[in-house]
């Protein structure tokens, strides 16, 4: 695949040499000595321009016909659907718009290329069409508006309703961890002041705080499909971004505050896994580390697709690979998973 | 003083220097020069060497992004120590990555073309023999001077330059233990930058005032160039944000040195509990983007009315839309303040507030479209000159329009909530303000390189190859980079192959670095091009371009004063172009345009434009 677009790569490389030793003779023929564009000059990047267009043309067709395929799979949460269809609407507007300025654009650069003795035609003003290209943007951008408000007012809405899960999203450099409510499903009070790391209290938690007793703190994320979840998120040390790309989430981690997110997530990693966009890109990435592999380079077993908890503010030297996995499953085996877990007394009391 | 006084004092005192000179030292006139001219080539050149700097970081971190954790011996060459084995470290990597940012935005597209064709453009066109105040316009460029070599110097910290990213954000900025860079470095990036904001303060009350009150006889404010108008709006939104981003650098200054908490609260960072109380970041990012927000249009005004000068010029045909134009401009500025939290609708900040700022964001985004229209329709039925500098200003129009409409999508705090941070961010940024800022630039410098250079001017060939490869360059990097945000690949990465879910989009790294190493090679055909015809170039005629504006009937030799003689008077706007009486003949027969100066004929009409 590589070599295939290095081989692209110098075939345009080539060309733009071609073209290069093209234009140099084309003004060596008739050298006027002047550096002011004459008729040749016009007429030749007049050509360009065209030539531009079509360039601009392929080179989005090219993109999605060849790099479609490694955006984000459909969303796996409730909110991440309506997120969908707002980003291909805009996506539709966004062509429509580029695809008729660009050609204007270049067009006319190509076809009012300069002639000695052509007459420009003296057109200072048109009350009309100005109002006219004034008002589609305007009509336009406020059903974009609004649109993406009442979405944006959903998204954040968040609320107590339908019992949502409450977990808490911890981050530091450069991990993450989470703390979920347990039975009572109230986080117990915490602040980084009451980090005792020799007795394991990483997250600072009130131990004097009976809700505290029954929160299960753990590195890898459980969450049961369809059930809603509320994230109180928050940082020890400088601003981390807690992002889930797969379900359209993200929020920041703010050292001195919570901040919050909430989303159903809809789809189960194994669901996810024999989606057959996700079991071609899966397959891609396989066959990339297989050839990691055989040149024996490290970090290249197979994968397998996961869910994952990223950072996305830069936080420090290891930004760049501070991840949680991000397991959504059925209700039976997360209760299965969560009752499998030390909850933060447990730990306190074999930590004495 | 009333206004009218300075002008006249201001007439009587130049019009005695155009007759006889000061005698000049190679000091005045080359080093502490008051003189616009000088000032503007000063801050040219200055700016472009920032650039080469930080084009050449961007080609480091581009090359490790394809090729991660491979050794280079260029890496090992330049970076020395952070670069063991030629194997690029993580934390320099976040140093390139800020210090490439922070050049580019601050060095070199607001210094570097407002500072360099504000100050050439505003006297010349304006018809003024000098800027308002030389000796305050002179400090401005020597403090601009001194802030980029406390930026470089930075570059040779013992534990390196600020690695924050360029907006600093603390605590990463304000914790010396959170990274390396955020000692020493980041102490000289705080000073390097207050005082480019106080050289920056300078720059812009000088060209507010000059523009205000230096305009000759007849050059009412309707009558200016659009370069002016868009040159003087800038620095108007320079003075309202400039200073907060220095109360913003200020106050993180006492908080990383005097242990003051506006920033910080609640930390417990390596293995100890800090006694920051009560700040908060989001403050900071509040600060930070009041002026940060403005900044991108204090970039790219400038280059938008250099295009719109160049495009009207090279179509023979005026700017359609003059007042449309200027109206633009105007609701631009003041959206342009009230926009700066689409850059926060995931800080933290209550969602109440995202709602606002979607809206006022989606609105700048009218003037816009009304301007990339214009510029259209301006090229609609031209006879168009296609010299380099209006080859740079379509393909300007091209990457502005590419760039922008993405920015419905950042704009909207829904859609944001995926792409935040990620490169589809990076790609719509360098697009609609880096890339086109730079077109604006490069058309201004290959436009105006005669009446810089006393006549001389640039080659054009190197000029059409240099536009062409770049332009198809610029969108192999750029259009690319798009899909690989929406893969959801974060910014500020070192490496994207830490963990497998990027592994597949090695291609298109290599793809984008590979068209990046290339576009940065043919910047070299320009320096080659700028610096052979500084000293070799061919002299054109003194209006080589056939413009109407008053910097064409200024002495081709640089002299203190500009006029040999009185300062021209205005008679007409500066879009004159292809005028033609009822006949249809050109109103100045066999001549296409009406230079300012021209007063109006009998019976012409000076169209309500």
């Amino acid at each position: 695949m590589t070599t295939v677009l290095t081989l692209a790569v110098l075939a345009l490389v080539a060309v733009a040499i071609w073209q290069m030793t093209k234009i140099f003779e084309l003004s060596q023929i008739k050298n006027e000595d002047s550096q002011i564009a004459n008729d040749e000059d016009n007429r030749y990047n007049g050509y360009l321009m065209f030539a531009f267009m079509v360039f601009t043309y392929a080179i989005a067709i090219f993109s999605f016909w060849k790099y479609w395929k490694i955006i984000l799979p459909e969303a796996a949460s409730e909110h991440g659907v309506e997120y969908d269809h707002l980003m291909v609407a805009s996506f539709i507007i966004i062509f429509i718009v580029q695809f008729i300025t660009q050609g204007l654009l270049h067009y006319f650069a190509y076809k009012y290329r300069g002639k000695k003795g052509n007459k420009a035609f003296f057109y200072s003003h048109n009350n009309k069409l100005e109002f006219i290209w004034t008002i589609i943007p305007v009509v336009v951008l406020t059903g974009l508006i609004l649109w993406g408000l009442f979405a944006w007012a959903e998204i954040t809405d968040i609320n107590d309703e339908d019992d949502p899960l409450i977990v808490e999203l911890y981050a530091q450099q450069f991990n993450w961890t989470a703390r979920y409510a347990g039975a009572d499903n109230v986080l117990g009070g915490a602040n980084v002041r009451m980090i005792d790391i020799d007795r394991a209290n990483v997250l600072g938690l009130d131990e004097s705080d009976a809700y505290s007793n029954d929160d299960v703190l753990v590195k890898e994320l459980h969450l049961p499909v369809g059930r809603k979840v509320n994230f109180k998120i928050r940082s020890q040390d400088v601003l981390h971004s807690a992002y889930m790309p797969h379900f359209r989430a993200q929020m920041n981690c703010v050292p001195g505050m919570i901040t919050q997110f909430s989303f159903t997530p809809t789809i189960t990693t194994a669901e996810m896994r024999k989606k057959p966009d996700v079991v071609d890109k899966v397959k891609r990435i396989n066959k990339v580390r297989a050839e990691k592999a055989a040149n024996g380079a490290g970090n290249s077993d197979p994968w397998e697709f996961d869910y994952i908890l990223l950072c996305n503010k830069i936080c420090g030297k290891s930004h760049y690979n501070m991840q949680m996995k991000i397991i959504v499953e059925t209700q039976e085996e997360y209760d299965a998973w969560i009752k499998g877990q030390q909850t933060f007394g447990q730990t306190m009391v074999s930590a004495k | 003083m009333s206004a009218i006084e300075t002008i006249h004092m201001d007439d009587h005192d130049h019009d005695d220097h155009g007759h006889h000179h000061h005698k000049e030292t190679f000091v005045t006139k080359y080093i502490f020069s008051q003189d616009h001219k000088m000032i503007s080539k000063q801050y040219l050149i200055t700016g472009l060497i920032m650039g080469a700097i930080g084009i050449a970081m961007s080609i480091l971190f581009r090359m490790q992004l394809a090729w991660p954790g491979e050794s280079f011996p260029v890496f090992e060459a330049v970076l020395g120590k952070w670069a063991p084995d030629g194997v690029m470290d993580a934390d320099i990597y976040l140093a390139l990555v800020t210090i490439h940012g922070t050049i580019m935005v601050f060095f070199v597209l607001t210094a570097g073309l407002s500072g360099a064709f504000s100050n050439l453009l505003i006297p010349l066109q304006i018809g003024a023999r000098d800027m308002a105040s030389g000796f305050l316009n002179m400090l401005s460029y020597w403090m601009f001077f001194i802030s980029c070599i406390i930026m470089l110097s930075s570059l040779f910290v013992e534990a390196g330059p600020a690695a924050a990213g360029w907006t600093i954000y603390p605590p990463l900025s304000a914790l010396p233990m959170a990274q390396p860079g955020s000692g020493m470095g980041m102490t000289l990036w705080l000073v390097s930058m207050a005082i480019f904001i106080a050289s920056s303060l300078l720059g812009s009350l000088n060209y507010i005032v000059t523009v205000i009150n230096l305009r000759t006889k007849g050059m009412s404010m309707t009558r200016l160039p659009l370069s002016i108008w868009t040159f003087f709006v800038t620095a108007i939104i320079g003075v309202v944000s400039f200073p907060v981003l220095l109360s913003a650098a200020l106050l993180l200054i006492m908080d990383r040195s005097f242990g003051t908490s506006f920033f910080l609260s609640d930390i417990f960072i390596q293995g100890e509990v800090l006694h920051y109380q009560g700040g908060s970041p989001v403050l900071f990012e509040h600060l930070f983007w009041f002026l940060g927000h403005p900044e991108v249009y204090i970039v790219i005004l400038p280059a938008m009315g250099i295009v719109s000068e160049i495009m009207a010029v090279n179509s023979r045909k005026p700017i359609f839309g003059y007042r449309a134009m200027i109206a633009s401009i105007l609701a631009i500025a003041f959206l342009s303040t009230i926009v700066w939290g689409h850059h926060m609708f995931i800080s933290g900040m209550n969602p109440f507030l995202g709602s606002v700022f979607t809206f006022t964001t989606l609105l700048i985004a009218i003037p816009s479209a009304v301007k990339s229209f214009n510029w259209i329709t301006t090229l609609w039925k031209g006879n168009l000159q296609l010299n380099p500098g209006m080859l740079f200003s379509i393909g300007m129009v091209s990457t502005f329009i590419t760039g922008g409409l993405t920015g419905i999508i950042l704009g909207d705090s829904t859609l944001d909530i995926n792409v935040h941070d990620t490169y589809f961010v990076i790609a719509h940024f360098h697009l609609v303000m880096g890339i086109s800022a730079l077109y604006g630039l490069f058309a201004g410098v290959y436009h105006w390189f005669p009446k810089m250079f006393e006549g001389k001017m640039m080659n054009k060939n190197l000029g059409y190859v240099h536009f062409w490869i770049t332009a198809v360059g610029s969108y192999g990097i750029f259009f690319p980079m798009h899909f690989v945000g929406m893969a959801g690949v974060p910014r500020r990465y070192y490496e994207n192959t830490a963990f497998p879910m990027f592994d597949d989009l090695t291609d298109i790294q290599v793809l984008m670095t590979v068209f990046a190493i290339i576009t940065a090679g043919v910047q070299l055909v320009f320096v080659y091009n700028f610096i052979s015809s500084i000293f070799y170039g061919k002299k054109g005629p003194k209006n080589p371009w056939k413009a109407t504006t008053l910097e064409w009937t200024a002495e081709v030799k640089h002299i203190h004063g500009n006029w040999d003689g009185p300062i021209p008077e205005v008679h007409r706007w500066a879009y004159d172009y292809s005028k033609v009486d009822e006949n249809g003949e050109y109103i100045i027969p066999d001549q296409d345009f009406v230079p300012q100066t021209v007063p109006l004929f009998e019976d012409e009409e000076e169209l309500q434009h």
